[in-house]
């Protein structure tokens, strides 16, 4: 049997009421996988310095307290916050022109000073970055921020992934037994890359 | 039911979220938390939160620098 003129009809008439339901149920369906599913991100941590170490740790595990699936790829300097000891992260005030540098002790007018230290003072005086690095820290304190080694046990306890950059390891020497046991696993760019596609938030730090 | 209390004053974000995620936990369904904080930023954060996680957020108010929530977890 073939196409006789009432199918052709009949086709036309479905493809017609198919062109008008048909997107305004997708819309819907789609609406509706949307809320459905568990919003989840990817963030890749390259940087291992104290002042660099605080996006990651804050958005991963503010993340999944909000219930998102989280993994986090450390690689380069980040495989640093994977570290056992991760209580001496650093940070440089040197070729560093946004870093606000107050003192985090004394009266108030004195808090507020601004010192604009040159670069040369910073690079020449050996232990600067240490007095940096420990300011840094006070005023951290202070102002009741949680300290990293804080920030990642929460991320740990809250259920985020921690995946450590094969290749790092490699590069610098690592062994596996210089990290934290609660690594998920030790992988490259190309099994973390389809992680990183399905997430619904990618971030490079 | 005894209501639980979250003391997060002095605490800065994402503080106040990840203990108030904790002190949830403890928390039966149905039942309420009450949360004192003194980070203005926690205002928009709590309504976030409880609509991420799908928990009720009962009161917000602020009483001098310290703010107050009531948050009832539903599941």
């Amino acid at each position: 049997m073939g196409v006789t003129p009432d199918n052709a009809l009949l086709d036309e008439l479905i493809k017609r009421r198919l062109d008008e339901l048909l997107p305004q149920k997708l819309e819907e369906k789609l609406a509706e996988l949307r809320e459905k599913k568990t919003p989840s991100m990817t963030i890749i941590a390259t940087k291992g310095t104290l002042d660099w170490a605080y996006p990651p740790f804050i958005l991963a595990s503010t993340a999944a307290a909000l219930g998102w699936n989280v993994s986090m790829f450390f690689t380069f300097y980040g495989l640093n916050l994977l570290k056992k000891d991760i209580s001496d992260l650093k940070v440089s005030p040197l070729g560093n022109p946004g870093m606000p540098m107050k003192m985090p002790f004394g009266p108030d007018w004195f808090r507020g000073i601004n010192w604009n230290i040159p670069n040369v003072i910073e690079a020449g005086i050996p232990g600067f970055e240490s007095l940096a690095t420990v300011l840094m820290k006070q005023t951290i304190h202070n102002k009741g921020v949680a300290s990293i080694p804080e920030l990642r046990s929460a991320s740990i306890e809250a259920g985020v992934n921690l995946i450590g950059c094969q290749m790092t390891v490699d590069l610098f020497g690592f062994k596996h037994d210089d990290f934290i046991p609660e690594v998920k696993e030790y992988v490259g760019a190309a099994t973390f890359l389809p992680m990183a596609r399905d997430a619904d938030v990618s971030l490079f730090i | 039911m005894t209501t639980a209390v979250l003391d997060a004053k002095g605490l800065n974000c994402p503080l106040p979220i990840l203990k108030a995620k904790k002190a949830l936990q403890g928390v039966p369904a149905g039942g309420l938390l009450e949360i004192y904080a003194t980070d203005p930023g926690s205002v928009k954060d709590f309504e976030a939160f409880c609509r991420q996680t799908g928990n009720e957020l009962l009161a917000s108010s602020q009483d001098g620098n310290v703010f107050k929530f009531v948050i009832k977890r539903l599941r």
